[in-house]
């Protein structure tokens, strides 16, 4: 089996790999952050978005093996030990019911700061559009991520 | 110890931003998907590939054979696999088909399972499942409701495709048609949705001997544990069931399911903990479906707009069998129907049919979105029929103010209710009139893109549900909810439902009002919940009933501490227990300020027990178990613009207002989610999503790209608001949220394109309105859309 070594929200990992393995159950059933979460096999959902090498990817969409040598932030790694301005926002906003979307919503929010600090609201939703939300209506979650833009959250 | 306990800020209407938060942002989640335990192996099921055919071989040993796999099952090697219980027979003479979890000689829909295979990791099970070789003889699908009650259809079981019919009746329905100057009828299709809950269904079962664990990602851990009891006949006392973090139900998680059994019976025959996780394409063949009904529908009104009666005659897809609540869901709408209309007479009839295809069930609203779009659509269009404002049309006909209690014509007592004050507050935050006016100029320009005004004045009836009346529907159960109070020595608190969440946010509401009610800090409360273990007894959480009963029993818990801590504090303090007064947590003797204790001084007191009133138990906790007396009527109005481009059909919502009235509020940060998540999945009905079979029976919408829920570009900004008229059927005032935004869109949504569209003679637009039904309808009519190409 081939082998990888990746790094996951700051720990090194070197792990042999069935060629199959999806990256997401790399993450969720070899390196244990379970906090990132499936929830569709055709890509739509985006509750699996990681950041891999700073771009937010479906890590469903992906093998472990094309992420060797890569570095990957997951939600459980964002904050950094504490918490993300994101994050702070979707609380803030109530931007979250059942919560199994967040972390994917979290991250591509983050690349969509990434590449568009100040966004408008029209630009939000065109930047979530591959994460669906089946609670909130989207409505608080547009309104955290233009809160974490106005803390500076790109920055 | 006399220290002033700091005087909290009011907690009951307060915007806190909620507890769960804390895990879910950071992704210190508990799926259940995520559960790990020693030795466990992953199941996967064969499925099957036919909408009806006899199976006339199951062969598990190709697959026995590959590699990681454990072992292979098929029904028949579970001869006591027992049959999905159906808890709502709805009538005496109701057909209920057996259900057993695997499919022994007919299968009567895609994605029945047929066997399960076992393996050491969810890969190879899943290679080892096309391993499994079924041999099936295809019979005839049925698929139509209407042609699977016609003489000569093929049948979907040998009693026939009818399941039951249920009807109701008052006044003289008859006599009042036969008077109307003007009636109107007409047949609306309410399609097949698929709840989408974000977190696909996922099982662990372990254990041995007696005492097995099941989690289950469920809405229901509590219904589970008594079903897996009956259905398995292993001991309820020693099944415990526990839903960890749920990622959403909509009541698709308001179900025994087939993988629920399996995996409890596989763990019992093999020593052995197991994990189902199933995929969303697997979760949308095999996860209930929601709505499925023909309504044929007719009104009676006067010419001034004065309606007198309504006859409602309902076929319901049952799909291929009867599972939790699949009868009883059509015949909520039975209560619904007359909405908030004062009506002489009423009938109501449904026929449940039984089709090829998955069954139906609980799905937000459950038989309430479907009966108000019913008559929300029928009173637009009776104001169309009279050239009035639909508006105008509804205040001739809705109960006043005034008028509370009211009894309607369908048997219901609303409590309280102010439908003048709702209308009044979205006409304005609206812009009613001037909207009019652009829908006038644009019609006299014949712009292509036309406007259209959606009107949706509901009420539901939440709070499920008194007992008595639970059991005068042949319901198999109660509507009770249980709380209890936990004091701890240092003065916290542990609160414990039977109320199970799964994205409604209790640990925060039920902290707000354990806080309030105990005088409490809101931090010091602990909410625990969905574990049967922890939290013995419950009925759950659908129907918007977590609050208005379950915080009721909790309200009641609440009282029960104060009143026990009232005696232990007049004992302390050398006072009459009369004298003893208390606020904001603490218990004082009246006219004597200086002489009091703190609750958590009392509960301290309470565990050392060293000085208690003779007799008494050292104990300061309480339990209670609320049973409702009536439900609770919610109600608002809604209003929605829509564009309509004529050309490409293709319908955008402008502007959307909704005005709730959902009686005192608790969280208003929480309520305002609940509105906004109801609204996207109700304007979701209108205009996205439906679960589409071929004429094989085959589901055509088996993933999300496929199936359109809709994502942040696909949904307005919603204008929100509320009136606030208590209900005064319970202590707190409250109605419930859940399903409001769900079962008021649909009609507002739809109403606006009918309106944008009338004058080119479109009469209807079959839901979705999708760009192609939208197109279709207008050139059906024989319109080609205004200034558009001839």
């Amino acid at each position: 089996m081939p082998k990888i070594t990746v790094n996951v929200d700051g720990v090194a990992y070197t792990d042999e790999v069935e060629p199959r393995l999806l990256l997401v159950h790399y993450l969720r059933e070899r390196a244990g952050k379970t906090g990132t979460p499936v929830g569709c096999d055709t890509t739509n959902c985006g509750a699996c978005t990681v950041q891999l090498n700073g771009v937010s990817v479906k890590s469903c969409a992906m093998l472990a093996i094309q992420a060797d040598g890569a570095e990957i932030t997951t939600i459980e790694g964002l904050g950094n030990g504490g918490w993300h301005p994101l994050q702070r926002a979707f609380n803030e906003e109530h931007a979250l019911q059942c919560g199994y979307c967040t972390p994917g919503m979290i991250m591509a929010a983050a690349d969509l700061l990434r590449t568009n600090p100040h966004p408008t609201n029209d630009e939000i939703r065109q930047g979530l559009e591959g994460n669906l939300c089946r609670c909130t209506g989207y409505q608080n979650i547009v309104r955290a991520v233009r809160r974490a833009s106005e803390a500076g959250a790109a920055t | 110890m006399t220290a002033e306990a700091p005087a909290p800020q009011a907690e009951l209407g307060r915007a806190r931003t909620r507890k769960e938060d804390a895990r879910l942002v950071t992704g210190q989640t508990n799926w259940t998907d995520n559960i790990v335990l020693p030795g466990m192996l992953h199941m996967a099921f064969a499925r099957s590939p036919y909408a009806h055919a006899r199976i006339t071989s199951v062969d598990t040993s190709a697959a026995r054979a590959m590699p990681g796999v454990i072992a292979v099952f098929s029904g028949a090697d579970f001869p006591d696999q027992g049959s999905l219980p159906c808890a709502w027979p709805v009538t005496p003479d109701i057909v209920i088909p057996g259900h057993p979890p695997m499919a022994t000689e007919e299968v009567r829909y895609v994605g029945e399972a047929v066997a399960v295979v076992v393996a050491r990791d969810r890969y190879s099970a899943a290679d080892a499942v096309s391993a499994v070789e079924v041999e099936y003889d295809p019979l005839p699908p049925v698929l139509d409701m209407r042609a699977a009650l016609a003489e000569g259809s093929p049948k979907v079981h040998p009693a026939g495709n009818k399941s039951f019919t249920w009807e109701f009746s008052g006044g003289d329905v008859d006599a009042a048609f036969a008077s109307a100057p003007v009636v109107i009828d007409r047949t609306f299709r309410q399609q097949r949705l698929i709840p989408s809950a974000m977190e696909p269904r996922a099982v662990v079962a372990a254990g041995a001997g007696d005492e097995y664990t099941v989690w289950s990602a469920t809405q229901i851990p509590h219904i589970l544990r008594l079903m897996l009891a009956m259905v398995t006949g292993t001991p309820e006392q020693s099944i415990r069931v526990i839903a960890p973090d749920v990622g959403g139900g909509f009541g698709s998680k308001l179900q025994v399911t087939a993988e629920e059994v399996i995996s409890l019976l596989v763990t019992k025959k093999l020593g052995r903990p197991v994990k189902w996780t199933e995929s969303r394409s697997e979760g949308n063949l095999t996860v209930h479906h929601g709505r499925d009904q023909w309504q044929h529908l007719r009104l009676a009104a006067d010419r001034d707009g004065r309606v007198h009666a309504l006859d409602v005659d309902l076929l319901a897809d049952m799909g291929a069998y009867l599972m939790l609540v699949t009868p009883g869901v059509p015949l909520l709408g039975a209560f619904m129907f007359p909405g908030i209309y004062k009506l002489e007479a009423y009938r109501f009839a449904c026929t449940g049919v039984f089709t090829t295809k998955m069954p139906t069930d609980a799905y937000r609203g459950a038989g309430r979105p479907e009966a108000t779009f019913g008559i929300e659509r029928m009173m637009d269009d009776l104001a169309a029929e009279l050239g009035m404002d639909p508006l105008a049309v509804r205040e001739r006909n809705w109960i006043r103010h005034e008028e509370f209690p009211f009894t309607t014509i369908a048997g219901l007592t609303y409590d309280s209710g102010n439908y003048e004050a709702a209308t009044a507050r979205a006409r304005e935050l609206f812009g009613y009139d001037t909207l009019r006016a652009e829908q006038q100029r644009r019609r006299e320009s014949s712009d292509p893109v036309q406007v259209g005004i959606g009107v949706s004045t509901f009420t539901e009836m939440c709070g499920l549900a008194p007992s008595r009346v639970l059991g005068s529907l042949s319901y198999g159960a109660g509507g009770w909810e249980s709380a209890s109070v936990r004091m701890l020595p240092t003065g916290k608190v542990e609160v414990v439902t039977g109320s199970s969440a799964h994205g409604q946010g209790h640990e925060t509401a039920w902290s707000q009002i354990a806080a309030d009610k105990l005088g409490v800090p809101f931090e010091d409360v602990r909410v625990l919940h969905g574990d049967t273990q922890i939290s013995p007894k419950g009925m759950d959480t659908y129907g918007s009933r977590s609050l208005t009963v379950g915080g009721i029993a909790l309200n009641a818990a609440c009282d029960k501490v104060v009143t026990k801590a009232k005696r232990i504090a007049a004992h302390m303090l050398e006072a009459s227990e009369n004298d003893i007064e208390f606020s904001a947590g603490r218990l004082q003797v009246r006219g004597d300020p200086e002489k009091g204790q703190t609750i958590q001084e009392i509960a301290l007191a309470t565990f050392a027990a060293h000085d208690l009133p003779d007799g008494m138990e050292p104990s300061l906790d309480s339990e209670a178990t609320y049973d409702p007396d009536n439900f609770s009527f919610p109600h608002g109005t809604h209003l929605c613009a829509a564009e309509v481009d004529t050309e490409t059909g293709r319908v955008t919502i402008r502007s959307y207002v909704a005005v709730d009235d959902v009686g005192k509020v608790v969280n208003p940060l929480i309520v305002d989610g609940q509105v906004h998540g109801g609204l996207a999945q109700g304007i979701a009905q209108a205009l996205y999503e439906e679960a589409v079979y071929d004429d094989d029976g085959n589901l055509l919408t088996t993933t999300l790209a496929d199936y359109l829920v809709p994502s942040a570009v696909d949904l307005p900004e919603f204008t929100t608001d509320r009136t606030e008229t208590p209900a005064t059927t319970n202590p707190l005032g409250v109605k419930g949220v859940g399903e409001a935004g769900t079962i008021a869109s649909t009609p507002a949504v739809v109403n606006a394109v009918l309106d944008a569209l009338r004058p080119l003679g479109v009469t209807d637009v079959p839901m979705p309105c999708s760009p192609e039904n939208v197109w279709r309808a207008i050139h059906n009519a024989g319109g080609q859309g205004n200034g558009g190409a001839q």
